[in-house]
C-alpha cells in the first residue's frame, strides 16, 4: 500500500532565493500592523477594558430590536447587542459605569438589565470586570508575552548560537505583530483567551523554528564547505515534510474545535489557526533569512554531538 | 537503541496501565462512583465553573479604610497618653496619612516622644525578612511629632482582616446552602469565591455587600434629628444618622454603644405575633444580656436605636426593661430582608467593607453546551488525526495512534489525580495537544524515511531515526512548555485550565510518543525482522 505523502521525497525548493520578497512582504505587514494598532486600536473585551457582558438565551429566535429598545431606555450609555451563534442567543455588552465606586455601580447595572429583560430569558453567562482588575489583567497579559519571548530567546541562545536566537525571536515578534494586526483588521474581540492564543502561537512558532534550526546545526557539522544559502535551503527542504505533516494534524484538530467547539472559544481557535500558518511561514521565511544575514560561525559548531566531518554530496541535492 | 532493559519495560507497562486505570473513573456515572471499592482509583476530573455552571467572584477588601481606622484609634491613644503624662499639646489630628501632634512646651518634647514610643508594639516582619518590626514609625521635628504606620503594620492588619473576612464570608455563603464553595485568599488583599451551581449570585452579593456592624444605641434626647439637621449642630457625644427606610429620616443618636452586635449569639427570622410582619429574633450572650437589661431598665420611655452599618434600622421606644437577653428587630422587612439580616447577624461583622471586583457567572445551560461541544470537537479532531496518521504511515501510524490514545488517557489520569480543574479552554488545550503530540512521531518517521532513502537497512534506519529526532523533540517541547508555564503563572480561571492541560499534554506526549512508541516499534521489529521498510 502506498502511503499518503503530502510532500514528495526529493524537494529542492530554493526558499532563500525568495527571502527578499518575503522579508519585504513581512515588513509591509509589520508596518501595517503598527499603523492599525495605533490608528484603529484593538477591540478590547471586558477583561481588559472593564464592563459587563451578559449572554442570554431567549425562547424562540431573539428579537434584537426589541431587546435594544428595552435596554436603550435604561440610560446605561453604550450598549452593544449582538447575536451570538444560535438565533436565540444574544450577547449584551455594557461599558463600565464611570466614577469612584464603579464596582458597586456595575452590580446595579446588572440588576437593572435583569429586571428590564424579565424572567422569560435564560442567563447563560454574566461577567462583570471592574476597572481595578481589568487594569491588572492588561499588565499581566503584556508581561506574560514579553517574558515568554525573552525566555525563548535565552533558551535558544543556550542551546544554539546567538544568531539562531536572534532569528527565532525576530520570527516570534513577527508572529505576535501579525496576529495583533489580524485582530485589529477583523475587529475581533481581544480578551484573556486571545492572550492565551498568542502565547500558544509563540510556543508553536518557536517549535517550528527549532526543528529547522536543529537541522541547520546538524548540516553545518556535516557539510563544512557548503555555502550557507544552500545549506539553509537543504535544511528547510529536509524538514518540509514534517513541517507540513505537523501543521496538518494541528490544523485538523483546530478546525474540529473551530467548527464544533462552540461559540465561546471560536475567537480563540480562529486566532490559533491563523497562528499555525503564520508560525510556519515565519520559520521558513523570516527566521532562516535572519540566520543567513547574521552569519554563522562554523567553528563553534564543530565538536559536540555527532560531529561527523565526512564531506559528501547532500542526499537530497 | 532498540534494546530495552527489563526494568524499563516494566516501568512502561506500569505507567501506561496506571494512566488507563486512573482515567477509568471518569467514564463511570457519578451515581455509581461510590460503588467503586476504596482501593481502586475513584477520583473524577474537577470541572471548572465554565463547564459545570456557577459563580466566580473576586472580592477586594477596602484596605484604605483599615489604615484610616487604625490612625483614628491612634489619635485616641495619643490623646490619652499625653493626658496621663500631663503634657500639654495642640493640633492633634490626621494629616496626610500620619498622626501629627504639636507639643506645647519644648521641654516636654522628648518625654512626649518616649511616651508615644511606648504605644508601638512589635509585628512580625514582612515577606522578605522574618525580623520583627515596630508597627509605628515616630518622627520628631522640634515640637512636632509625627506618627505613621510601618508597612509591616499595614500588611499585618490587612492580612488579619483578610483571614477574618474569609471566615465571615464562609459563614455567610454556607447559609445559602450551596455545595462545595471554594473560598480562598488571592494576592494580599483579595478573596476568591467560587460557588458551583449558583447561577444567580444576587443574594450572595447582597449578603457580601454589607459589613454588618450592628450595635444598639440610645437616641439623643438633646434634640430631634430634624432639629439637628435644621440648625446644623450636633451636640457633643452624638452623631446624626439616617434611617434605612425611604424616605431617609435623620436620627440623632448617642455615640456611646450600649450593646455591640458581637454580643449576639443567635438571630433567626420570624414573624411578629401581633402584626404578623417579618421580624428578626435575636439572643445575647450573658454579658450582652446584662448590658441590655441595664440599658432598658434605666431608660424606659426613650427610643433605642438599632444601628446597622451606620444606618438606623429602627428606633423603638423602650416600654419595659428587657431582662431575658432576647429581643426582636422589626423594621418593615420583607421576608427575604428579614432572612438576610438574620444571616448577617449570625455570621458576624466583616472587619472592613468588601466589594466585588470581578464576577463571572455561568448558567447550567451554557456549561452543558460547552461540555458537549468540547466532546464533539475532541472526538472529531482525534478521529481526523488518527486517520491522517494511518494514511500517512500505515502500520507505523497505527503505533503512533496507540501512543496518542495512551497520551490522552494519561492527560485525563494526571488531571484526575492532581484534582486539577478542567475548563473549556482546557478542553481546547487537550484537542491542541492531540494535534501537536503526533509531532514527535512525525519527526521520527520522517527521519526514518530519510535514512531509508539514504540507503540504510530497516534496523539502522529506525535506530538513527529515534536517535537523531530526540534533540529536536526535546527542544520543540521545551519551548512550548515555557509558554504553558508562563500562561499558568499569569492566567486566572479558565485560561489557567488551558495552560494546565497543554503543559500536562506536552510532558506525557514525550513519554508516549517517544518512549512507548519506540518500545512498540522494537517489539514489532524483533517479531517480524523485516528486510525492507515500507514507511
Amino acid at each position: 500500500m502506498r502511503h499518503l505523502k503530502l510532500i514528495p521525497d526529493d524537494t529542492n525548493i530554493p526558499f532563500t532565493r525568495w527571502r527578499y520578497v518575503a522579508v519585504g512582504l513581512s515588513l509591509a505587514v509589520m508596518i501595517a500592523a503598527v499603523v492599525l494598532l495605533f490608528a484603529r486600536g484593538l477591540n478590547f473585551g471586558i477583561d481588559f477594558e472593564g464592563g459587563i457582558l451578559i449572554e442570554i438565551a431567549t425562547e424562540g429566535p431573539a428579537d434584537i430590536g426589541n431587546i435594544r429598545d428595552e435596554l436603550g431606555g435604561l440610560g446605561l450609555g453604550d450598549v452593544q447587542i449582538q447575536q451570538f451563534g444560535q438565533p436565540d442567543d444574544v450577547l449584551i455588552r455594557v461599558q463600565s459605569p464611570q466614577g469612584d465606586d464603579a464596582e458597586k455601580a456595575s452590580q446595579a447595572v446588572v440588576q437593572q438589565i435583569k429586571s428590564a429583560l424579565g424572567d422569560g430569558v435564560e442567563y447563560r453567562r454574566v461577567e462583570v470586570v471592574g476597572p481595578q482588575v481589568s487594569g491588572e489583567l492588561v499588565q499581566d497579559g503584556v508581561l506574560a508575552i514579553l517574558v515568554s519571548v525573552a525566555l525563548m530567546l535565552i533558551y535558544i541562545w543556550f542551546r544554539f548560537e546567538w544568531q539562531f536566537s536572534l532569528g527565532s525571536v525576530i520570527a516570534l515578534v513577527h508572529d505576535v505583530m501579525a496576529t495583533l494586526a489580524l485582530f485589529c483588521l477583523l475587529d475581533m474581540e481581544f480578551n484573556l483567551q486571545s492572550i492565551a492564543a498568542l502565547l500558544t502561537i509563540v510556543g508553536y512558532s518557536m517549535n517550528d523554528t527549532v526543528i529547522v534550526f536543529d537541522r541547520v546545526r546538524e548540516n553545518l557539522r556535516k557539510y563544512k564547505k557548503m555555502p550557507l544559502t544552500e545549506l539553509i535551503d537543504l535544511s528547510i527542504n529536509q524538514t518540509l515534510s514534517r513541517t507540513v505533516m505537523t501543521s496538518g494534524t494541528t490544523l485538523l484538530a483546530l478546525f474540529a474545535l473551530f467548527i464544533f467547539g462552540g461559540e465561546v472559544i471560536r475567537g480563540f481557535t480562529f486566532a490559533m489557526i491563523f497562528g499555525i500558518f503564520i508560525g510556519t511561514y515565519s520559520s521558513i521565511f523570516i527566521a532562516a533569512p535572519v540566520l543567513l544575514a547574521a552569519g554563522v560561525t562554523r567553528d563553534a559548531t564543530t565538536g559536540g554531538l555527532g560531529g561527523v566531518s565526512k564531506e559528501k554530496v547532500p542526499g537530497k541535492a | 537503541m532498540l534494546h530495552f532493559d527489563r526494568w524499563k519495560i516494566v516501568l512502561i507497562y506500569i505507567l501506561c496501565i496506571a494512566g488507563l486505570v486512573y482515567t477509568a473513573p471518569n467514564f463511570v456515572p457519578k451515581s455509581q462512583l461510590e460503588d467503586i471499592p476504596g482501593w481502586l482509583p475513584n477520583q473524577q476530573i474537577n470541572l471548572g465553573l465554565d463547564l459545570r455552571g456557577g459563580s466566580y467572584l473576586l472580592l477586594g477588601l477596602e484596605t484604605d479604610a483599615l489604615v484610616r481606622e487604625r490612625l483614628q484609634d491612634l489619635v485616641g491613644e495619643v490623646r490619652s497618653t499625653l493626658r496621663d503624662e500631663g503634657i500639654p499639646y495642640t493640633g492633634l489630628g490626621i494629616h496626610g496619612g500620619n498622626v501629627v501632634v504639636n507639643i506645647t512646651n519644648a521641654g516636654d518634647a522628648e518625654k512626649a516622644e518616649e511616651a508615644i514610643e511606648a504605644l508601638s508594639s512589635i509585628v512580625s516582619g514582612n515577606q522578605f525578612s522574618t525580623l520583627p518590626e515596630r508597627d509605628l514609625l515616630i518622627e520628631a521635628e522640634g515640637q512636632t511629632i509625627s506618627i505613621s504606620l510601618s508597612d509591616a503594620a499595614k500588611r499585618a492588619r490587612v492580612q488579619s482582616a483578610v483571614q477574618q473576612s474569609i471566615e465571615i464570608v464562609r459563614r455567610r455563603i454556607d447559609e445559602l446552602g450551596t455545595t462545595e464553595p471554594v473560598i480562598q485568599q488571592q494576592g494580599l488583599d483579595r478573596i476568591l469565591v467560587q460557588v458551583p451551581g449558583l447561577d444567580d449570585p444576587a443574594q450572595l452579593k447582597a449578603l457580601l455587600g454589607k459589613t454588618a456592624k450592628m450595635n444598639f444605641r440610645l437616641v439623643s434626647n438633646a434634640m430631634s434629628g430634624q432639629q439637628a439637621l435644621a440648625t446644623r449642630t450636633v451636640p457633643a457625644g452624638t452623631e446624626l444618622l439616617y434611617t434605612v427606610d425611604e424616605p431617609k429620616a435623620p436620627v440623632l443618636v448617642e455615640r456611646r454603644i450600649m450593646v455591640g452586635g458581637d454580643r449576639l449569639t443567635d438571630a433567626q427570622p420570624g414573624f411578629d405575633q401581633r402584626t404578623g410582619e417579618p421580624v428578626v429574633n435575636f439572643k445575647f450572650d450573658t454579658t450582652g444580656a446584662r448590658q441590655f437589661g441595664e440599658v432598658t431598665r434605666d431608660n424606659v420611655g426613650r427610643p433605642f436605636a438599632i444601628v446597622l452599618d451606620n444606618e438606623v434600622i429602627s428606633a423603638p421606644v423602650i416600654r419595659e426593661p428587657i431582662m431575658g437577653g432576647q429581643g426582636q428587630i422589626s423594621g418593615g422587612f420583607s421576608v427575604q430582608e428579614a432572612n438576610n439580616l438574620a444571616i448577617l447577624l449570625r455570621s458576624g461583622a466583616l472587619p472592613v467593607a468588601i466589594s466585588v471586583l470581578e464576577e463571572r457567572t455561568v448558567g447550567p445551560g451554557l456549561g452543558a453546551d460547552s461540555i458537549r461541544a468540547g466532546e464533539i470537537a475532541a472526538i472529531i479532531g482525534a478521529v481526523g488525526v488518527l486517520l491522517f496518521m494511518i494514511a500517512s504511515y500505515g502500520l507505523f501510524g497505527v503505533l503512533a495512534n496507540i501512543a496518542l490514545i495512551l497520551n490522552i488517557a494519561m492527560v485525563f489520569a494526571v488531571l484526575s489525580v492532581l484534582q486539577a480543574t478542567l475548563t473549556l479552554p482546557g478542553i481546547a488545550g487537550i484537542v491542541l495537544t492531540i494535534g501537536m503530540a503526533v509531532d514527535a512521531n512525525v519527526l521520527i518517521y520522517e527521519r526514518i524515511r530519510e535514512e531509508v532513502a539514504a540507503g540504510k537497512g530497516p534496523i539502522p534506519a529506525i535506530e538513527s531515526g529515534y536517535n537523531r529526532a530526540l534533540s529536536s523533540i526535546l527542544d520543540a517541547n521545551i519551548t512550548t512548555l515555557i509558554s504553558a508555564a508562563i500562561l499558568f503563572q499569569m492566567g486566572s480561571g479558565p485560561v489557567r485550565g488551558f495552560a494546565v492541560t497543554l503543559g500536562i499534554g506536552i510532558v506525557t506526549s514525550v513519554f508516549t510518543a517517544f518512549t512507548v512508541n519506540r518500545y512498540m516499534v522494537s517489539v514489532w521489529l524483533r517479531r517480524r525482522r523485516p528486510k525492507t521498510l515500507v514507511l
